[in-house]
């Protein structure tokens, strides 16, 4: 089996990461801003992990761990968050919130 | 000891200051003027026993050995500069304890009865105590710095008391005026110091007796410094050009009038000249201007009391002019003589105001001479004490006026720093003097009274119209019902008149105590001019007496009939008219510099304040509101604005890092 040469793959995280830096800045459904979160977050550790595989080095695979604990615990606050930001709002419309601001 | 003679009259303050502030507080209840009169008589009174006892110490002492000294605490301390707070006790100083601390007890006294239907007599004796005790750490302080803390705090009180009716607005602007007057001289008395501090680096007299006479500094720099300290003189003692304060100073009670404005804080220019006199006399320049002021001041003024209606202005302008007789003594190097002047002229003249005071009292708070007359019959203590005034103030032997007044006119003809023209000048005050003061005695006291006279039972009014000075009452509709003042304000004027008359014992000329007494501390007498002779002495002596009995009689021949004063009056209708107007000086200094700085400052108001440092704090505001607004934009609250912003920034940065990796 031919391994996919490095920068394909780099150049594939790189574009999964850009999709969800596009989806946190545009869309308007806080749900899919925080999906397009859960993407960037694993772009990053696809590219950790490439340079783990092509360096030969276990440093970028135990971030990876790290990193998929702390996205698990984030969807799990942020998910509370969107509840009980619903519940006060009624909508999770972020055209609809707008309340930091002086 | 020495500490107590300016600290009784401070706690008397105190005392009563406080009573006022807490009756105030509980309502304001009026309190007799006997209470809080005794109060302050007793602080003042006491504050005299100990300047007398000291005073009798330093007699028997050794010539040397006339210095009592105490510092109270240490009071500025910085680097070169330290100023302890000394008080001393010497000749010079001794005299002027027992005028300040004698006079005023009078005053104090007589003041109970002339404020004795005042409001709030706490503030009035408050102030009065406050002014003695600032008066007499003047007269005590060892050094300039606090001898200056006197002299502001004498103008301060000044202040207080002519403007103490304050709800009137002439009143309480008299006082205003008489406080910048005094501030302008006060500048001249600060460069002055400063000039001192940082030619000799002291401040201290007896430090800078020493120095003057070590230092060679040159003429130019002590007549520079002799003549600053005499701005501040002639500010505090009304000279030329800073004399219009106080004529205007009369609108306080007449007390004040007496204690302030006659006897002790207008002499405090003097206290300074003399006390400074081993510096004036190295400067003949400075000599010169201050013996020119004087004599032109004396002169000036007064003419102006000529012309006056009021008694209290007459009596102003003639302090004015005394003042002016002191300091040409002063300024032909008779120190001596001009503080001689300085205690017999606080004597009569204080004598003098209470007495107007009396009469002001008696008469309902009439001023004008010109609807007096005939007071003769209804207050005749008033005119005894009042004749012993003015005999003296007018140079008949042997009262004290002549004694003092002979010295200077002699001083001035034969000192080598004197001239016949000062001579001149001075003899024809002398005669003035005698002359307007015949005519306020004459317009008074004789003749017939000019007023319509209250049938004796109308006692009744007598009790009703009593507002000090507040008014001139309803005197010519029913009368006025003349009265003798009380007993305590006649016996202060008792006193003083024995003084008045006396006093001149202890300057008679060639056995002269006074002068042996201040010979240590003044620097010494001039030299006489090598062309007189002292025969001459004797010769003047005669004339100044012929000179005064001239005023005296001509004052007679004119106001003794009334119709002869009209004629003459009608005669010299212009004289007449700038005489009475005070030679215009004040509509002359508005002209000059009052209506030019009011008009600069609506210059500097309506263009400068307002078009340009307004404009420039406005439009300050206004851009910083501008760019709140446009920055509030980006803050609008869209959460993913922010992001886009952080991602911009970022980008950016890593951007200019990039950038510069490849270059």
């Amino acid at each position: 089996m031919i391994p996919v040469p490095v920068p394909v793959i780099l150049s594939f995280c790189a574009a999964i990461f850009f999709i969800g830096l596009a989806g946190v800045l545009i869309r308007r459904n806080i749900l899919v801003v925080i999906m397009s979160i859960e993407l960037m977050l694993n772009a990053v550790n696809l590219t950790l992990v490439t340079f783990s595989a092509a360096l030969d080095h276990p440093h970028g695979q135990m971030a990876v761990f790290f990193i998929i604990v702390v996205a698990a615990v984030e969807s799990a606050v942020g998910l509370g968050l969107v509840i009980a930001l619903f519940r006060t709002m009624r909508t999770v419309d972020t055209d609809q919130i707008q309340l930091l601001k002086g | 000891m020495l500490a107590l003679i300016p600290l009784l009259p401070l706690i008397g303050f105190l005392i009563n200051g406080s009573w006022y502030a807490l009756g105030q507080a509980r309502g304001g209840k009026a309190v007799p003027a006997t209470a809080a009169g005794g109060i302050a008589t007793a602080t003042i009174g006491a504050s005299f026993v100990c300047a007398l006892m000291l005073f009798l110490q330093l007699l028997g002492s050794e010539e040397e050995a006339r210095t009592l000294e105490v510092t109270l605490f240490h009071w500025i301390s910085a680097g070169a500069l330290q100023i302890p707070f000394t008080l001393r006790f010497d000749q010079l100083s001794s005299l002027f304890c027992l005028v300040i601390t004698g006079v005023g007890s009078l005053i104090h006294i007589f003041s109970i009865g002339y404020m004795g239907h005042d409001e709030s007599p706490q503030k009035f004796f408050a102030y009065l105590n406050l002014f003695c005790a600032f008066m007499l750490v003047l007269v005590l302080g060892g050094s300039l710095p606090v001898l200056f803390l006197g002299w502001e705090g004498v103008g301060l009180c000044s202040y207080l008391l002519i403007s103490y009716w304050y709800t009137d607005p002439d009143k309480a602007s008299a006082g205003k005026k008489a406080f910048i007057v005094n501030r302008i001289g006060d500048l001249g008395f600060l460069l002055g110091m400063f000039l001192i501090f940082t030619t000799f680096g002291s401040l201290d007299f007896t430090a800078l007796k020493q120095l003057v006479l070590t230092m060679p500094v040159s003429g130019g720099i002590m007549t520079t410094i002799c003549l600053l300290l005499f701005v501040g003189c002639t500010g505090k003692s009304a000279q030329i050009p800073l004399f219009v304060w106080l004529p205007d100073a009369m609108a306080g009670p007449t007390p004040v009038s007496a204690l302030i404005h006659a006897a002790t804080m207008v002499t405090s220019g003097i206290y300074l000249v003399s006390r400074l006199s081993f510096m004036f006399a190295l400067s003949p320049d400075a000599l010169c201007v201050v013996a020119t002021i004087g004599a032109a001041t004396a002169l000036f003024a007064a003419t102006i009391a000529i012309a006056q209606n009021d008694i209290k202005k007459v009596l102003a302008y003639s302090t004015v002019s005394q003042l002016g007789y002191m300091f040409l003594a002063c300024g032909v190097g008779a120190y001596a003589s001009g503080v001689f002047h300085v205690i017999t002229h606080a004597f009569f003249k204080a004598l003098l105001f209470m007495g107007a005071g009396s009469v002001i009292h008696g008469m309902h708070e009439e001023q004008d001479i010109q609807k007096m007359g005939g007071l003769r019959r209804l207050m005749p203590q008033t005119f005894l004490v009042f004749a012993v005034g003015w005999l003296a103030i007018a140079g008949i032997p042997p009262l004290s006026g002549f004694v003092s007044k002979d010295e200077i006119l002699w001083m001035a003809f034969a000192s080598e720093h004197g001239s016949v023209a000062l001579w001149v000048v001075g003899a024809l005050t002398a005669a003035l003097t005698a002359f307007y003061m015949s005519r306020l005695f004459i317009l008074t006291f004789l003749g017939t009274p000019r007023f319509k006279v209250a049938e004796p039972q109308d006692k009744g009014h007598h009790d009703h119209g009593h507002g000090h000075d507040h008014g001139h009452g309803d005197a010519a509709h029913h009368g006025v019902a003349v009265h003798e003042s009380p007993a305590v304000m006649v016996l202060p004027l008792a006193v003083l008149a024995v003084l008045s008359a006396v006093a001149g014992a202890i300057g008679i000329p060639h056995m002269s105590w006074l002068e042996h007494w201040l010979h240590p501390v003044l620097a010494h007498a001039p030299a006489l001019r090598p062309e007189v002779h002292h025969e001459t002495e004797w010769v003047l002596m005669g004339v100044s007496v012929g000179i005064a009995i001239v005023g005296i009689a001509l004052a007679f021949v004119i106001y003794g009939n009334l119709k002869t004063a009209e004629r003459f009056k009608t005669q010299w209708a212009s004289l007449a008219k700038i005489l009475s107007n005070k030679w215009y000086v004040d509509e002359f200094y508005d002209a000059l510099i009052v209506k030019p700085l009011n008009a600069l400052a609506t210059i500097l108001w309506k263009f400068f304040d307002v078009k340009v440092i307004d404009r420039i704090v406005l439009s300050l505001g206004d851009a910083s509101n501008q760019s709140g607004a446009l920055a509030r934009s980006l803050q609008n609250g869209s959460t993913q604005l922010y992001a886009f912003l952080m991602l911009a920034g970022f980008l950016s940065i890593v951007g200019y890092s990039l950038y510069g990796i490849f270059h």
